[in-house]
């Protein structure tokens, strides 16, 4: 037989029937639900008279448009609070589990589904979010869909797709101090674009891949939709076991051993071949820094500014000039020490406890500068608890960071925390877009160790230098 | 929920040139806690029509029900909202070299034609529509997958067989899978 890849195994083990146009009827294991993408979807199964078809396998959380400041408030936002009304009317009407913002297990979906041990290797993952490619970490399929296909999946519990192609994104050699997951998945978006992988799935492979820990991998899987592709995945393993086991909806004691084994039949057979292929070498990378308006205008933290003259054809050069006007950059200007007012900790990217642990090592006993504002928004309540228990809320706020509760916050702006006109941010998030974080806002996507280390100096630096001092 | 076929569109076109537009930009994030799927139209692409130079709000862009622009047209978030959003402002068909897969799919889903033609065929495309001066016109035809202007502008494309019949037909998607509720249930019994 063919060698396949884990790409395949998964695909094909989820076709429920094939369309005579193409595509195929794939059956969704896990659906992820949140307030924002959501209504239009619950409203048309209202209208069609029409149920919720596997509520058991329909999961909903509040995370886009929350407050991340005191829960004990009424949300002074009348929309926001309506559409959050409408998510609990709708997963009581409809029998669909929710964790809502009373509960201790409320956070960012793709926080939360690996944490409550939800997401699991070989499954199909859907949710009305780009970022669902977040849990492809473990193995499974996990795709982002509109609302109308979040209706699809309510009703029939399937989705409609055509099979995408493949691509192999290979990893090799070892990270140097002070380079992340975050820095591995910004230098390929930064070398194949953000259409790079366009129709395609991603399979990160490779020793620089197995070495990562669970929640690094769902770094580097999260921004997979940010080269364009339709998700991205890597191969279970041992460190992605020892991660599940125990979770609250991960398979018990009676079922863990013949779930794990078969598990272990989900990895791509050598000799297994994809449309496509890119390696990089993950010794060579270093801090990445974006300069620009999309996530694949970045560079090292050591680079500059590029000139817009310098790139090969007219729509770059168009874009990086308007990047450039946007992010009231001029060529040649080195990112090392540019003046930020902004610092944001948060979001599905880097959220996780890893990624608070890595910010607050470099806060510790030093001070946020004067004139900067820096957030650290826990990915969720739990991620939050947890932090808490290490005492890592108190290094944050004794150096002057502020300490919220669990959203997608200024990730993108729907709730109180945007950035005001020009003001210029670090953020660990996953999109530089112009006005992503608030109208007129200047994004520069870091990791999260860069992200506090730029609060603390007041500017874009090295986190190399001070990995060093910490150490 | 049933929508307009789209077989054949001819209309006035507005030229957008320029690649990698995000759906954070077709409709920001403030305008998404609404739980409808009508009234997203006004503010499609607010930010950038707070600039007096911005393309739709020359006169010559009025009434345009295509959109011609550039290469991952509607990249990034998965909102749907954005084809919300371009389909109440008017727009029956965006024109471009590439989209982005989510958008593509959100297109169809709600009688959107989304129309990949060459980047040369692109560039010729804005030049003609720059040259009309607010009177360029295209014909979209979905059943002979062909785009055509009124001055010898020709060119074939091609949408996913499956895309492109719900377009042809405003298929009711979910309606259609239910035809094959059987076959769902009998998989989920072979994996209980």
């Amino acid at each position: 037989m063919t060698p396949r890849t884990l790409f395949d195994k998964v695909w094909e083990s989820h076709v429920v029937h094939r369309f005579p146009e193409g595509p195929a009827l794939l059956y969704v294991d896990l659906h992820l639900v949140h307030e924002v993408t959501s209504p239009q979807a619950f409203e048309g199964l209202r209208q069609a008279g029409r149920r919720v078809r596997r509520p058991e396998r329909t999961v909903a959380t509040v995370d886009h448009n929350v407050p991340t400041g005191d829960r004990s408030l009424p949300l002074d936002d009348p929309i926001a609070a309506t559409q959050l009304d409408a998510l609990a009317q709708n997963a009581q009407a409809f029998g669909v589990e929710l964790f809502d913002l009373s509960s201790p297990r409320q956070g960012i979906v793709h926080v939360i589904g690996p944490e409550l041990g939800l997401t699991q290797p070989g499954m199909v993952v859907v949710c009305g979010d780009s970022h669902t490619s977040t849990h492809g970490a473990f193995g499974a399929f996990a795709l982002g869909i509109g609302t109308s296909e979040v209706e699809h999946v309510l009703a029939t519990q399937c989705l409609v797709l055509s099979k995408p192609r493949t691509m192999e994104a290979r990893f090799t050699g070892r990270r140097s101090a002070g380079v992340t997951a975050k820095d591995l998945i910004l230098a390929l978006i930064g070398r194949i674009g953000t259409a790079g992988a366009t129709g395609h799935v991603l399979e990160y492979t490779g020793d620089a891949i197995r070495a990562l820990s669970m929640e690094e991998r769902m770094t580097v899987c999260n921004m997979s939709i940010e080269a364009g592709a339709r998700a991205g995945m890597i191969a279970p393993d041992e460190t992605t076991f020892a991660y599940l086991e125990g979770r609250p909806r991960a398979p018990g004691n009676r079922e863990w051993g013949p779930t794990v084994a078969a598990w272990r039949t989900l990895p791509s057979e050598p000799g297994a071949t994809y449309d496509r292929r890119v390696d990089v070498d993950a010794a060579a990378v270093a801090p990445q820094v974006t300069w620009g308006t999309n996530p694949g205008m970045v560079t090292d933290i050591t680079g500059y500014v590029p000139n817009p003259a310098d790139f090969p054809t007219a729509d770059e050069r168009q874009a990086a000039e308007r990047a450039l006007a946007y992010m009231a950059l001029a060529p040649g200007t080195p990112l090392a020490g540019l003046p930020i007012e902004r610092v944001f900790v948060g979001s599905c990217t880097n959220a996780r406890i890893e990624d608070l642990r890595a910010a607050a090592r470099i806060a510790r006993g030093r001070k946020v500068a004067s004139g900067v504002r820096a957030m650290v928004v826990p990915g969720s309540q739990q991620v939050k608890a947890h932090g808490e228990r290490e005492g890592l809320d108190r290094i944050f706020q004794e150096a002057g960071f502020e300490w919220r509760n669990a959203g997608c916050s200024l990730c993108l702006g729907m709730n109180a925390d945007v950035l005001r006109r020009g003001e210029r941010c670090a953020s660990t998030s996953n999109r530089n877009f112009e006005g992503r974080q608030g109208a007129g806002g200047r994004t520069h996507l870091m990791s999260p160790a860069m992200a506090a280390a730029a609060a603390v100096a007041g500017r874009l630096v090295d986190v190399r230098e001070w990995e060093m001092e910490s150490a | 929920m049933t929508l307009t076929p789209f077989v054949r569109h001819t209309g006035k076109c507005a030229a957008l040139p320029r690649a990698n537009v995000d759906t954070d930009q077709i409709i920001p994030k403030q305008f998404l806690k609404r739980v409808e799927r009508t009234g997203f139209g006004p503010a499609l692409f607010h930010d950038w029509r707070s600039n007096p130079e911005f393309e739709l709000n020359q006169p010559e862009a009025r009434d345009a029900t295509i959109l011609i622009t550039g290469a991952n047209f509607g990249c990034g978030s998965s909102r749907e909202h954005a084809v919300w959003a371009l389909a109440e402002y008017g727009f029956r068909a965006i024109v471009a070299p590439s989209f982005a897969d989510i958008f593509t799919a959100n297109c169809c889903q709600n009688g959107v034609a989304p129309v990949r033609l060459s980047g040369d065929s692109i560039d010729e495309l804005i030049r003609r529509c720059r040259g009309g001066r607010g009177s360029y016109r295209l014909t979209i035809d979905l059943e002979a997958q062909r785009v055509t202007d009124e001055s010898g502008f020709g060119s074939s494309f091609s949408m996913e067989p499956y895309r492109r019949e719900m377009l042809l037909r405003g298929l009711d998607e979910i309606g259609r899978t239910l035809l094959e509720e059987s076959r769902i249930t009998t998989y989920e019994r072979s994996r209980a």
